[in-house]
């Protein structure tokens, strides 16, 4: 003969159970109704794609040692940093081409962020003092006078792996810099300077010879008496 | 849209970097362009520059770039320190030959900081410094003087761009050596840059990066593992250099 209160507790167990289990499965039909109600907020529009235009791109050239200007014509959004992170990718696409003059591998996902920042002065110095396309760390010093103008201080952020694949050599890393810095002002004259880090962090070089510590003048790496 | 450009007078729309860029073949034909350094030498305004040779001896410091745990660049069939240490005693001793003081920034597979070189260098006093790089891109000889502005000598110098108040000097070191090398019959094509090291020397300095020769087509003349490719380069630095040393000796 079973206890009563053996009966007692069995029933209750088994309302107890059977009442998990429906509220298991309501959970299961909402989280499956959330998941279906998330598809139906899903844009049934494409984003809007940003117009094409031309932007003046400054491609290397191993074999001459030079700059060529080419003109292209890509998508170009209008925020600042996002153009200038585009045409610094279209740039390095170009570079990752099989019969590139310049090769570097990596492409345009080599330009982890572009930072438009108030650039530094270096009015405060003797104009002798300055570098021809480069700045020493400390010259540089925040000026009433370039925030007036306008100008801007690009921190251009590439990914440690195109660093990696970078090929090593004075002229072909001088190169590199200096298009970077020509093809951004060459599209964003307001661009002045032009700083580098690798995976958010300062380094100091690109692939053992040019100093990626250096603050960078982008005017000297652009052409002279150009028009936009 | 017009652009124009600040070379030879030629009508290219080839633009310079900073670093200044010249191409120039053996047959004397310049085919790029120059943003300041062979005519920079004379253009430069007048600036109170550093004594050319104060001392009246005749000091040449070669710089073989990297080493240990630095290879530097991957070049046909070994790696740039490799490369530097055996051209930096190959010149070395073709100058001693000729009674030129040499010291070398090193003579095994060490790795030396960049301000460890330049501090040699500047121990020394030397009348020329050669940072001697090796690469597989390009073709011939680049040379490579300090991007930074010249500036007048000053008794205390920042170490970062200490280099400046000898750039004039540098870019007149840099054309004796492209004037030697054109006539030698090899392409040489100049530039300026920003390397570390090189920024804090006080001594007329040139990078030397050593590409390996190539004719019409990019078609490959000599490796740069080709001995009597490196003979020829060494022996005409050598004579640029025995060329700089009666300039320096000039009042």
């Amino acid at each position: 003969m079973i206890p009563r209160y053996q009966t007692v507790l069995f029933i209750v167990l088994a309302v107890a159970s059977i009442a998990m289990g429906v509220a298991l499965w309501q959970l299961r039909d909402r989280a499956h109704q959330r998941l279906l109600t998330s598809d139906d907020s899903a844009p049934t529009q494409a984003p809007e794609v940003a117009p094409a235009e031309e932007a003046t791109i400054l491609v290397a050239s191993d074999a001459a040692g030079t700059l060529l200007p080419q003109v292209q014509s890509l998508p170009l959004p209008t925020d600042p940093g996002s153009r200038a992170r585009a045409v610094l990718g279209k740039l390095l696409d170009l570079y990752a081409a099989p019969d590139a003059a310049h090769p570097v591998p990596g492409g345009a996902g080599s330009i982890a962020q572009v930072f438009l920042l108030p650039a530094q002065s270096v009015a405060s110095y003797p104009s002798e003092v300055r570098p021809r396309g480069a700045i020493a760390p400390g010259l540089a010093s925040p000026s009433r006078n370039s925030q007036a103008t306008g100008d801007e201080l690009a921190v251009v952020n590439l990914t440690g792996a195109f660093v990696a694949g970078h090929p090593s050599g004075i002229e072909t890393e001088t190169l590199t810099v200096m298009s970077i810095c020509g093809t951004l002002h060459a599209n964003l004259p307001r661009v002045t300077q032009v700083r580098f880090l690798v995976d958010g962090q300062p380094r100091a070089t690109l692939a053992g010879h040019a100093d990626l510590t250096r603050t960078y003048l982008a005017i000297e790496a652009a052409p002279t008496g150009g028009a936009h | 849209m017009r652009w124009s450009s600040r070379f030879f007078g030629k009508r290219r729309t080839t633009w310079a970097l900073t670093a200044l860029l010249v191409t120039a073949s053996g047959s004397g034909g310049v085919s790029g362009i120059l943003g300041g350094l062979g005519c920079g030498a004379q253009t430069l305004p007048a600036l109170a520059v550093p004594p050319a040779n104060p001392t009246g001896r005749f000091l040449v410091v070669l710089d073989a770039a990297h080493g240990g745990d630095d290879p530097g660049a991957r070049l046909n069939g070994g790696s740039e320190k490799t490369f530097t240490l055996a051209f930096s005693v190959r010149l070395r001793s073709i100058l001693a030959a000729r009674g030129i003081q040499v010291i070398t920034t090193r003579e095994s597979d060490a790795n030396l900081e960049f301000d460890r070189r330049a501090e040699m260098a500047n121990h020394a006093s030397a009348q020329a410094c050669l940072s001697l790089h090796g690469s597989e891109s390009g073709s011939g000889v680049h040379l490579f003087v300090s991007n930074l502005a010249p500036i007048e000598a000053e008794r205390f110098a920042p170490w970062r761009t200490a280099q400046a108040a000898w750039v004039s000097r540098s870019l007149a070191l840099a054309g004796t050596l492209n004037t030697t090398l054109l006539q030698a019959g090899m392409t040489v094509t100049l530039g300026r840059t920003a390397l570390p090291g090189m920024d804090s020397m006080i001594c007329p300095a040139v990078a030397v990066e050593i590409a390996p020769e190539r004719g019409p087509g990019k078609k490959l003349i000599a490796e740069l593992d080709d001995a009597g490719y490196q003979a020829r380069v060494a022996a005409t630095l050598a004579a640029a250099l025995l060329e700089w040393r009666g300039e320096a000796h000039q009042p």
